[in-house]
């Protein structure tokens, strides 16, 4: 059976992992590295890391931190953050990446979808894609959720897995930070509308959120940040709570 | 040593250097002269089958690959490399493979089990593998275990190559193979202690 993914999210500027915090088990919890494999080793399904960073030096150095990232951590490695073009994409493939995450740069030019699907293969194209209850209305925002882009959630989503991306990720602006559970009203929307599996974010704060997601949603994967860099749980915990209520999980 | 083909299809970095996480020395293969120098193959690949398999036959290693096998020496393809070992794909045209192993490769969408149950395409993530024979190649790994996966086509009519399947609608192929020809629908490189197993397995075949 196809498990359910669970996935940390890892923010990345000036080469240290940004609001990740006590843990007592690892030494340096802001070193990417580190914090990758202490994942990889407790359970993670894929790791995320957006490059949040804006000059060409730091972004240089996030690619050596890839590299270094993609040579001791074997499972799936999802990349975001300031990806525009064609260029990007191929930067970030080249330094071990295996999916990229596309977000601003697919609204200001759709077409990229398309082409990158065409030209790296669906399988690595992720439209991320940023959401807002606009006059009740799930709205798509951008550059980090801070402009009202007007264009409908649901349809965007649908546009992208028409053009190519193989995977949606769904941030809800809503309940981002919140910590009082995923947007299952948004999920079901999109989870009915395209037929590409869908990633929940933004939210989660306890394991009861990931039990709801996974049975009252058709997502497949839950992403977390600060609840696992807070270390409010461990995925193994979790991952255990989520098989003793007969959902699939990689244990 | 391991030759890992490079014919542009594809990602190596996780494959090296999950291979060289191993001891191994790898090293990667775009003109056939070099296989020389190697005691066994990978061909990787994600992309689609006509372009690879064009590929593959512009740099004269589509005989090479055939030629090695022919010698008994250890080939595994990897995902869209796997499905290259075969017979031909119905991957936007019909194109014919090595015919190294047994079947077809079909669409996931076609599926009347993957439809009926409205599964998504492609299939991407972690699933779990049923061994129907015996194989040097997961003699380090048990049922159930999980591997991860990501693909839109699938090889069919491979029964007499199957090495293990994993459901997803139905029983499909995740892994063929016969004598020293393999091949793995998902990615060991990406399928982590499981996935480093399986390969540590081919390094000793």
């Amino acid at each position: 059976m196809l498990a359910k993914r669970i996935i940390p999210c890892l923010d990345v500027k000036d080469g240290r992992v940004v609001k990740g915090k006590n843990f007592q088990n690892i030494s340096d919890v802001d070193d990417p590295v580190a914090l990758a494999k202490y994942y990889s080793e407790n359970g993670a399904d894929e790791l995320v890391f957006y490059d949040i960073t804006a000059s060409r030096e730091q972004r240089a150095l996030f690619c050596e931190i890839l590299k270094n990232l993609a040579q001791n951590v074997f499972i799936p490695l999802t990349v975001g953050g300031g990806i525009n073009s064609l260029s990007d994409f191929d930067r970030v493939l080249k330094c071990g990446a295996d999916k990229v995450s596309v977000n601003s740069g697919a609204i200001a030019s759709p077409s990229l979808i398309r082409e990158a699907s065409e030209l790296y293969g669906s399988q690595c194209v992720v439209l991320s894609i940023d959401v807002k209850r606009v006059n009740g209305i799930f709205t798509v925002f951008s550059h980090g959720g801070s402009v009202d882009t007007g264009m409908d959630a649901v349809a965007w989503a649908k546009f992208g897995a028409e053009n190519g991306a193989g995977e949606i990720v769904l941030n809800s602006i809503d309940t981002d930070g919140v910590r009082s559970g995923f947007d299952l009203e948004l999920l079901n929307a999109v989870t009915g509308a395209v037929n590409v599996p869908v990633v929940a974010s933004g939210g989660a704060g306890a394991i009861e959120d990931f039990i709801r997601l996974f049975t009252l949603t058709d997502a497949d994967a839950g992403l977390g940040a600060s609840v696992f860099h807070f270390n409010q749980f461990g995925i193994a915990q979790l991952k255990r709570a989520l098989k003793d209520h007969g959902i699939e999980v990689r244990i | 040593m391991t030759g890992i083909i490079d014919y542009g299809c594809g990602n190596l970095f996780s494959l090296k250097s999950s291979l060289r996480r191993l001891g191994e020395n790898v090293r990667l293969i775009a003109r056939k002269e070099d296989l020389a120098a190697c005691d066994r193959m990978i061909l990787p690949g994600v992309g689609a089958f006509g372009n690879a398999a064009r590929i593959l036959k512009q740099c004269g290693m589509d005989d090479a690959i055939i030629e090695w096998s022919r010698k008994g020496m250890p080939l595994l393809g990897i995902c869209l490399g796997m499905q290259l070992l075969f017979d031909k794909s119905y991957e936007f045209g019909e194109y014919n493979g090595l015919s190294l192993l047994h079947g077809e490769v079909a669409p996931l969408s076609a599926e009347a089990a993957v439809v009926a149950a409205n599964l998504k395409i492609p299939h991407i993530g972690w699933n779990s593998l049923r061994f129907p024979s015996k194989s040097k190649l997961f003699r380090n790994v048990g049922e159930e275990e999980y591997v991860y996966f990501v693909h839109s086509y699938h090889a069919k009519h491979c029964n007499e190559n199957l090495l293990a399947t994993v459901t997803y609608g139905e029983e499909i192929c995740a892994a063929a193979g016969k004598g020293n020809v393999f091949g793995t629908q998902f990615h060991p490189e990406k399928s982590g202690d499981t996935g480093m197993r399986i390969l540590e397995a081919f390094l000793e075949i």
